[in-house]
């Protein structure tokens, strides 16, 4: 977004207040916030609309492909630390499918990434798109591979050839899937920017050499009329990719360089390392991922590693309200209580587990507040644990009758043994003195 | 052809260097002393500043093995029983740049060894290796000033890294790290202002700063993450802005990643729980390198040499 001064630059300066406000500094002030919108001052030029467009463009271009529920937007990020607002788009993982691989193989070769899906803190993490790859050098082949794949998949898909001919053959087929396209190179990117063009495809521009020569590439894609475009750089190990992507998305955002304002997109590779370049590209700035393979073991920690990143850092993850059983609690296990703040519940929750006592955990909708900060904000009250604790249904499962109070809100113990007619027993103010406290209960 | 902007930040600030280990003409026994720290920019972006010292490796050692996840126990093998045997196969067989005992056993709640008996675990350790050594307590405060003042004493010369000062309790760790001139571990819970206020306490009782690296507290993949990433970004960037008092080294210990559920347990459907465990520690300390570690403290080998190799090539080779 320009800043207030640049758009009233372009102004008429006529202070006519036909927008509602009294000045057209005022009125320019409100664009800048987001607040009002150009089209209200009834003087300006298409020159100046134009140029208002440019630069309120996004520095990073916002570029979808593949279609319908899992159709994937990349880009569109404005920051460089996710602590200054947050990442808008999670990187895609995809794993690579060789067309040189027989049918049934690349029917394995599905199941296994369709295997790789788990559930976290209510969150399914899993891949999001597949690539097919012309390793066979043979149209047919790709062709027949691309086809196979799109008929047996929802997943955007990635085609990858440098052949501009096996593109049009294989991706026309497959049109109605916008397939991301990979890719012109400085040799063929004439005759692969007309299939991009013909077919409404988001082209992968890609150019190893060094970041002035891709953007040489990209500015001659460009004037072919290609506008949607993803960045591969060809980084083969982790400082060429933390250097290169870092300073593409850095001139990008902070300089206003409009020449390389495109998503990154990774060819990671196989193995250890080829997760570990995925795990950069996760943490700085890539928006899609090619794996030649991944392990169930590698797939793990990568996916949570994105989840961890990409949570909006003003948003905590939060679990699901209700009771959980640790360590087999039974119908004499005590009842403890605490926030809905992942981060909490995880601690507290580790705790216990080490203890091996059995106990149910009450899990309190504090909207992902902590415990101090939920007690503050009036979240975790006498009478919204006592909800909670109704809503469970923990009562039915313990005969105990006692609840364990998480000892830094201990002030709240007499109107909450009222609330819930419950023997209120103090925890210890840190969750590490659980282990001792439940022991000697 | 188009000359794509280089976007070198020009900061005001540098980070502090601190030295870990004395030599023999210092008036030590450490055959390899270290530093640690001394960036000028963000992590491993070469184009803004080369990063003078690389990050560290530490090994774990515990003198309570019974702690240890089962898979890392076979790792080690046998020298899990004797925390020198241990603290030896770190450098020896996993090319660990230093040794972190810590020295649980000293627990009231535990075996309750005596400050003497654990002064003599670390002479034992220190007579292994000829690396630099961090020493942690047990976690309980009295015990702790007694055990560090015991341990201060004992390796007056060999410049230890000792863990940690917070705010509740931080004198009499400050006393032993001034009277012998050894570092000190400044921890604060996952906040820049308590980082920094830690700091501000140690430098005021005089400490000086060239002594003080500080632990963030590192949360595990999964278990948070996110929130020591991100205060590691902010530290070092206030750092470099200029903010005198938070231009320290970071330490981060990756072994919390073992509290993980994804790293000691099978999941049903999943294979591959070893693999998955290592790389588990792996990430997080990943994480904590790109958000600006200097030192990660690691329990399992084999993220280790992950992570040993991942600081190589992040600095352009060998």
């Amino acid at each position: 977004m320009p800043t207030a001064i640049e758009v009233f630059k372009l102004l008429p300066k006529k202070n006519c207040g036909k927008c509602n406000y009294p000045t057209c500094l005022a009125f320019a002030m409100q664009i800048a916030n987001s607040k009002a919108k150009l089209e209200d001052c009834p003087f300006l030029s298409d020159e100046a609309k134009a140029q208002f467009a440019a630069s309120a463009a996004p520095p990073i271009r916002m570029i979808k492909f593949g279609s319908g529920k899992k159709a994937i937007e990349m880009g569109d990020e404005t920051e460089l630390y996710r602590h200054e607002k947050k990442f808008f788009h999670p990187v895609a993982f995809a794993l690579v499918i060789s067309d040189s691989l027989a049918q049934e193989e690349i029917a394995q070769e599905l199941e296994k990434a369709r295997k790789m899906n788990f559930e976290r803190v209510g969150q399914v993490l899993c891949l999001d798109a597949l690539a097919v790859r012309n390793d066979s050098g043979d149209q047919q082949k790709f062709v027949r591979a691309s086809e196979l794949v799109a008929s047996m998949t929802e997943e955007p898909l990635v085609l990858i050839t440098s052949s501009a001919e096996a593109m049009r053959a294989a991706a026309s087929k497959i049109a109605d899937r916008k397939p991301l396209l990979h890719g012109a190179d400085i040799e063929n990117y004439e005759a692969m920017s007309a299939v991009a063009k013909e077919l409404k495809c988001p082209l992968v521009v890609r150019e190893d050499k060094g970041l002035n020569e891709l953007a040489d590439l990209v500015a001659k894609v460009k004037s072919t009329g290609v506008e949607e475009l993803v960045l591969d750089f060809g980084a083969r190990d982790m400082k060429t990719l933390l250097e290169r992507s870092s300073i593409v998305r850095k001139v990008s955002v902070k300089r206003l360089y409009r020449g390389l304002g495109y998503p990154i997109l990774v060819q990671a590779g196989e193995g250890q390392h080829g997760t570990l370049m995925g795990m950069v590209a996760t943490m700085k700035y890539g928006s899609i991922v090619l794996f030649d393979e991944l392990t169930e073991a590698q797939a793990l920690p990568l996916f949570v590693l994105r989840q961890n990143i990409y949570t909006d850092p003003q948003v905590p993850i939060q679990v699901k309200p209700g009771v959980y059983p640790v360590n087999n609690a039974n119908e004499s296990s005590p009842i403890l209580f605490t926030t809905n703040f992942s981060l909490t519940y995880f601690t507290v929750l580790a705790d216990i587990e080490k203890s091996k006592v059995p106990a149910w955990l009450l899990v309190v909708d504090t909207e992902g507040l902590s415990v101090m900060t939920a007690f503050a904000a009036g979240k975790l009250t006498p009478e919204s644990v006592a909800k909670a604790l109704e809503a469970s249904g923990v009562k039915q499962k313990t005969r105990r009758g006692e609840l364990v109070i998480p000892g830094m809100v201990t002030r709240m113990s007499g109107k909450l043994q009222d609330a819930t007619g419950l023997k209120i027993i103090v925890g210890p103010k840190e969750s590490s003195g659980l282990p001792r406290f439940l022991k000697s209960l | 052809m188009v000359e794509v902007p280089v976007p070198k930040e020009k900061w005001s600030g540098r980070i502090g260097t601190v030295a870990l280990g004395k030599s023999k003409e210092q008036g030590g026994t450490r055959s390899l002393p270290l530093q640690v720290g001394g960036e000028a920019g963000m992590p491993f972006l070469s184009y803004e500043a080369q990063m003078p010292n690389r990050p560290l490796i530490a090994g774990e050692v515990l003198d309570r093995p019974g702690e240890l996840p089962l898979q890392v126990a076979n790792e080690l093998g046998d020298a899990v029983q004797d925390p020198a045997a241990w603290a030896r196969k770190w450098v020896q067989d996993f090319a660990a740049d230093l040794v972190c005992l810590k020295l649980h056993s000293t627990s009231p709640e535990e075996e309750n060894r005596t400050p003497e008996e654990a002064a003599s675990i670390v002479k034992a350790v220190l007579e292994a290796v000829d690396v630099p050594i961090i020493v942690y307590g047990c976690g309980h405060e009295e015990k702790d000033a007694k055990v560090m003042e015991a341990v201060g004493n004992l390796a007056a010369k060999e410049r230890i890294l000792l863990g940690h000062a917070e705010e509740s309790a931080y004198k009499s760790l400050s006393a032993v790290a001034m009277a012998n001139d050894h570092d000190i571990i400044s921890f604060s819970n996952l906040d820049i202002n308590l980082a920094k206020q830690i700091n501000i306490l140690l430098t005021d009782f005089g400490v000086r700063k060239d002594q003080i690296i500080t632990d963030p507290l590192m949360a595990s993949l999964g278990m948070g993450l996110e929130y020591t990433y991100s205060v590691m970004e902010r530290i070092r960037i206030a750092a470099l802005m200029g903010d005198g008092m938070l231009q320290v080294p970071l330490v981060c210990d990756t072994s919390v990643a073992w509290k993980s559920k994804e790293a000691i347990e099978e999941i049903e459907g999943h294979d591959g729980l070893r693999d998955r465990a290592v790389l588990w520690e792996a990430t997080t300390g990943l994480a904590a390198l790109l958000a600006g570690a200097d030192v990660l403290i690691v329990r399992s080998p084999a993220a280790a040499r992950i992570l040993k190799d991942s600081i190589d090539e992040l600095s352009g080779g060998k």
